[in-house]
């Protein structure tokens, strides 16, 4: 009953039910393409353009995220094109934002041979840590804005929208409505964002303070101003 | 905040509380009409009676740079430092305006009675230097600033055609003295596959910058399904050096509204828009009067109607998919294509969406048919085409020709390079464009002769710069333009605007890094190729082509390939000898020169946030001397 169709990718003959996109099928192949923006439960924005690929006859890379693999596609996933975008695109986030606690990213520049140091004197996007509310922290030199916390914030799951965007370009950040703290939106902490956050830029206070080196102890007296239950 | 009065906002907005979101452009709009600026407890009001999420609405205010949440002054005056006004010591004005009232570029005064800001290009490139005075034009502006036009702003045309600008140059064309709308009568003849038809058979290719044949369109908007079908005028001409659509939407509105209702006839639409940019405001009255003629003349109403839309100052707009977002009420974040706008457009609904210099097109080939609109242009360029000449040129202005004529025979009709100066360099198509040189003179200005020799006709834009022009300047302010106008949404753009922007800083003040070329062209390649929309896949256009026409500007001096040094290679000998003519050339203005580079300084600072703490007080100290000397 499904129809399939027929294309090629890296001059693999491949043929798979309509309706998926390129990413979907190349990483069937097995193939390695990266993303960063991409997640299963958010609707694709192609905003990170990591998954890139050369598909002949189009004047751009395609994002492979949301672009439909098409009978009779030929299609590249690792061409010089495609290769040097995701590095340019790696060695630019890292000159921007602090990625020392998204592991992948970390590994997809080795893959890709991005430098770290390839801008000098880039402006970086810093921002103080906002520790607001009792749940989560929000780290935003962190952020590489991905867009999923106002996803799932908003349509793609919890229909709460306490967080959006402020200013423009470079200068993007997630913000709540004039700046206000989390407990003064209308955040539920459902937690949600930082369930889909890919670079630690959104925490769990617990996991936060933890890390900071506080010990579980100090962290119960911080919470409910008592010490830590005795154990029955 | 408490003391803020939301008594008369009630009726401000209330006429935009039944378009929900799509009201809030316009709700913010007439709001801070009444208060200047967007505070706090007025922007959550408007959210609560339009019933958009807070933080959406302060994600809108913070998108557009002309809505404000912090308190500006009642005065606010906008001095255009883009590249025409540039030329005509823009710098000198902002930085003369600022030392007067005491404030940096930016800043507003301590009684909150004015702000002065630097702005990307206000489409005056005719009569640069320019500002923004409120809703009015600061036009023509004397180099010692006394003497200026205030008002609704001239329009310029000259051009051996006078077709599209019949009607341009003596103000604004009432319905009256324009007449029967004439192609919209003759089309009613036909059925509307027919008028597609013609308009296919016609050639008429977009004038927007995309080079988009407009039949296509709306054969693909006739065709597809949908509830309601929408028309759309993009009047949000943003790019650096066109000036056209002002033209033609303040002097001829009703050839604009004629086109939309043709289009509207041919593809079954019901609703139009004419989005205008924010920059624009003195033409919007020009528009509700046009629309309100035709309303009266039965050419507007029930079967179809227009709504003005205005925008806030945001570049990115201008295309076509951001566009459709911000009437929508949202923040001007292009959209992922396909679905193209002529199956899933505004509101989801089939959309064709035209410029408004093709707009102004269809009556014409539906008096003339397809075959009489061909008498003018070639066979792959049809029709006459306006051309935005500005810059280093005698007479700059909006100039009419039929598609052919090469830059040399336009430049020359435009007086040639002004003050008998050696022509330079040519910014083709705006920022999004390229440069040509005196080696292009010869091409026609076709797109398929563009094309084949490697560049753009983009908009319409000829902006000159003669031989003493620093053409590092030049593409500062490029860089400077995009890294201000993009979105934000995809990385390329996002964060390669500002990369570029930083490396062209540094080849504007002569401390180019070593490795800047490499990196240059890696930022240009990846924005190119891997950017979501039209705005990061030419950011780096202009750019790329300069790096291939002087590549000396890019290099440190001992990364310079002998050949290219030396100014004798094969290959090289004519960028290299341009560079030291221009350096030669450069002596005599010294002064001017010096000047020129202080006043970049302080524009650069509006628009970065960080700055070395040096330099700062050399602007400073400048602009004081500069003062000084004024008195």
């Amino acid at each position: 009953m499904t129809e399939t169709i027929t294309l090629t990718i890296d001059g693999q003959e491949v043929t798979t039910e309509a309706g998926k996109t390129i990413l979907e099928v190349a990483r069937e192949m097995g193939k390695d393409v990266p993303t960063i923006c991409y997640h299963e439960a958010t609707t694709s924005n192609a905003v990170c353009r990591l998954c890139v690929v050369e598909v002949e006859g189009q004047r751009v890379l395609q994002p492979g995220c949301i672009v439909k693999a098409g009978a009779g596609m030929k299609v590249q996933t690792r061409s010089e094109r495609v290769t040097r975008s995701r590095r340019t695109i790696l060695e630019m986030l890292s000159s921007t934002m602090d990625l020392s606690e998204a592991g992948d990213i970390q590994s997809m520049m080795y893959d890709y041979g991005a430098s770290s140091s390839r801008f000098p004197d880039a402006q970086r996007r810093e921002s103080d840590v906002k520790d607001d509310n009792p749940m989560y922290i929000r780290d935003y030199s962190k952020c590489l804005l991905c867009w999923r916390c106002v996803q799932v914030c908003a349509e793609d799951a919890q229909y709460t929208f306490a967080i959006n965007f402020e200013g423009r370009g470079f200068e993007t950040q997630i913000a709540t409505f004039f700046d206000k703290p989390i407990p003064e939106t209308t955040c539920v902490m459902c937690g949600q964002c930082v369930g889909v956050c890919p670079t630690g830029a959104l925490k769990p206070k617990r996991e936060f303070l933890l890390e900071s080196g506080k010990s579980p102890a100090e962290i119960s007296v911080m919470n409910t101003g008592k010490k830590q239950r005795k154990p029955r | 905040m408490s003391e803020i009065d939301l008594v008369p906002l009630q009726p401000a907005i209330e006429r935009y509380i039944p378009l929900g979101r799509s009201g809030l452009l316009p709700a913010l709009h007439a709001a801070q009409k009444i208060y200047g600026w967007l505070p706090e407890t007025v922007a959550s009001e408007i959210a609560k009676r339009l019933r958009v999420p807070l933080a959406d609405v302060h994600g809108v205010i913070e998108f557009y740079s002309m809505f404000y949440n912090k308190p500006v002054g009642k005065k606010i005056i906008r001095v255009c430092t883009d590249q025409a006004c540039a030329l005509k010591n823009a710098d000198g004005l902002l930085n003369h305006l600022c030392a007067h009232h005491g404030i940096e570029p930016g800043q507003t005064t301590g009684d909150l009675s004015l702000t002065i800001e630097a702005s990307p290009c206000l489409g005056l490139c005719e009569q640069a230097p320019v500002a923004l005075v409120d809703e009015a034009a600061e036009t023509n502006i004397s180099p010692n600033f006394k003497n200026y036009e205030l008002g609704i702003p001239r329009s310029i045309t000259y051009g051996p055609l006078r077709i599209l600008t019949a009607n341009c140059g003596h103000g604004t064309t009432s319905l009256k003295t324009y007449g029967e709308y004439a192609g919209l009568k003759k089309a009613k003849t036909l059925n509307c596959i027919e008028v597609i038809e013609e308009v296919k058979a016609s050639g008429l290719i977009g004038r927007g910058g995309a080079a988009f044949p407009t039949g296509i369109k709306g054969e693909g908007a006739e065709r597809a399904i949908g509830n309601q079908k929408y028309v759309v005028c993009n009047a949000d001409e943003s790019e650096p050096g066109t000036f056209k659509d002002r033209v033609l939407l303040n002097d001829d509105p009703h050839r604009v509204i004629e086109g939309m209702c043709i289009t509207a006839y041919a593809v079954g639409a019901t609703k139009g828009y004419i989005y205008i940019r924010g920059e624009y405001p003195y033409i919007v009255p020009v528009l509700e009067n046009a629309l309100q003629e035709a309303r009266d003349a039965g050419h507007l109403g029930g079967h179809f109607d227009i709504e003005i839309r205005v925008g806030a100052g945001a570049y990115i707009c201008g295309e076509e998919t951001a566009l459709f977002e911000s009437i929508e009420g949202k923040r001007g974040f292009p959209r992922v294509k396909p679905p193209f706008p002529t199956t899933y457009g505004l509101f989801g609904e089939p959309t064709v969406i035209n410029n408004v210099e093709t707009l102004c097109n269809l009556p014409l080939i539906l008096t003339e048919g397809a075959q009489g609109y061909r008498k003018y242009g070639t066979e792959k360029s049809p029709g006459p085409k306006l051309f935005c000449v500005s810059g280093d040129v005698a007479r700059p202005g909006l100039y009419e020709v039929s598609f052919g004529v090469t830059m040399r025979e336009l430049i020359d009709l435009a007086g040639g390079v002004a003050n008998g100066k050696k022509l330079q360099a040519v910014l083709l198509g705006g920022a999004a464009g390229a440069f040509a040189t005196g080696d292009h003179l010869d091409i026609k200005l076709t797109f398929e002769d563009l094309r084949g020799a490697g560049l753009p006709l983009g908009s319409g834009v000829v902006l000159v710069y003669d031989e003493t022009r620093d053409m590092r300047d030049a593409l500062q302010r490029i860089g400077h333009f995009f890294a201000h106008e993009s979105c934000g949404k995809c990385y390329p753009c996002q964060i390669g605007t500002r990369r570029q922007m930083e490396i062209l800083d540094r080849v504007a003040d002569r401390r180019v890094d070593s490795g800047d070329f490499i990196r240059l062209q890696d930022i240009g390649w990846t924005m190119t190729d891997a950017s979501i929309c039209g705005l990061g896949q030419t950011a780096a256009s202009a750019v790329l082509s300069a790096m291939k026409l002087w590549p000396e500007l890019f290099m440190e001096s001992n990364d310079i390939p002998m050949e290219n040094k030396e100014g004798k290679g094969k290959k090289t000998t004519k960028p290299s000898k341009k560079v030291a003519e221009k350096v030669s050339a450069k002596k005599p203005v010294k002064a001017k020169t010096v000047k020129k580079t202080t006043g970049k300084k302080t524009t650069k600072k509006v628009v970065k946030t960080t700055k070395p703490k040096a330099k700062k007080s050399t602007t400073k100290k400048s602009t004081a001397r500069k003062t000084a000397k004024k008195r």
